[in-house]
């Protein structure tokens, strides 16, 4: 059985794996050092957050698109330029309030979650929380205040995996960052 | 306008930083002091050994059977290698006898250390993941090791080293 000839794309497939491995590897420690699913999910959320203010600069220089003009375009870059590029997908975007600050990203499959099955034991840990933190954190770089949740979990027994976005304000550029 | 950046695949930034995030989350959560440090080491090292089994069963699933052990070497030094580090080793060294010693000139997960001696006191710590990854995927070849890692103190490069003993 030959294994050149898709060395590039198994070569990047495998990078992903990579990732989606050593984040699992991440959620097990994190369930072995906290109590209960709700401080892991927390954790999860707070190492997102800072991911996802480092990724914005790699996201920034990699992609060179330029200021967002409103919630729609954002919505639009995260789900056809970031997901496709970091993880490969393309979620759809839907179910817009009527005031257009807030929306659904749709993932038909979860990558992060291939393989992973929840134990009976954590059936409320929000396993992919880290990308709520990714979000979050990245837009504050870009002066945007969001909130992220997950909605619906393929892991919890949904037919797909939901993430909603809320816009909450825009934040002034000379004023220091939220959290830290 | 875009910058310049060398050339490399989006996918690596993501698993850079969580790799550091993982460090700082390892070592903000527990104290401070000598055995705490061992017992961190031993966190990160333990992780990236399960992640290197995973890797590697699935990088190897069409693969035929190694010939023997220099065979299973040189695939971690250029298949396995380029897989996580999107490069090669650059030196493979061997005494015949179970050590082989790795060399990567510009090992790409120390990008945030300064050169220094903070350098060399923080270095164990963003090398410990890598060692485990190592171990872990010689383990699902069929191979037990002990894999240590070293770092020079050239500022111009970063070589790591890497010794694999077999254990019997």
């Amino acid at each position: 059985m030959s294994r050149q000839s898709n060395r590039t794309t198994d070569s990047k497939k495998m990078n992903s794996e990579l990732f989606t491995l050593t984040y699992g590897a991440l959620v097990t420690q994190l369930c072995k050092d906290y109590e209960n699913d709700e401080e892991v999910n927390k954790q999860l959320d707070k190492m997102g957050y800072n991911i996802g203010v480092r990724l914005i600069e790699d996201f920034l220089a990699r992609s060179s698109i330029g200021r967002c003009q409103d919630f729609r375009e954002t919505a639009d870059v995260i789900a056809k330029v970031a997901f496709k590029m970091y993880l490969g997908i393309t979620p759809s975007v839907t179910n817009w309030s009527p005031a257009g600050d807030e929306f659904s990203l749709i993932l038909e499959n979860n990558p992060l979650v291939d393989f992973v099955e929840l134990p009976d034991n954590h059936s409320t840990l929000i396993y992919s929380n880290l990308l709520c933190g990714v979000l979050r954190g990245a837009l504050e770089m870009v002066q945007m205040a969001v909130d992220v949740r997950f909605a619906q979990d393929t892991l919890r027994g949904d037919n797909v995996t939901e993430i909603r976005m809320k816009f909450i304000k825009r934040i002034e550029e000379n004023l220091p960052a939220g959290d830290d | 306008p875009s910058l310049h950046l060398p050339r490399r695949m989006a996918d690596e930034a993501p698993f850079q930083i969580l790799h550091n995030e993982v460090i700082q989350y390892i070592y903000t959560s527990a104290e401070n002091g000598e055995t705490e440090n061992g017992r961190n080491i031993t966190k990160l090292e333990n992780m990236g050994f399960r992640v290197g089994q995973g890797l590697i069963e699935r990088l190897t699933k069409d693969t035929a059977r190694f010939k023997d052990e220099l065979d299973i070497m040189k695939f971690i030094c250029k298949d396995f290698w380029t897989c996580v580090f999107k490069k090669q080793i650059d030196n493979l060294r061997t005494n015949h006898q179970g050590i082989y010693v790795l060399q990567d000139n510009k090992f790409r997960l120390l990008g945030q250390l300064s050169a220094g001696k903070q350098y060399l006191d923080q270095a164990p710590k963003y090398l410990a993941f890598t060692c485990g990854l190592v171990r872990g995927a010689l383990s699902n070849l069929g191979v037990k090791s002990i894999v240590t890692a070293e770092v020079s103190i050239m500022p111009a490069c970063k070589p790591l080293v890497i010794h694999r003993q077999v254990t019997y």
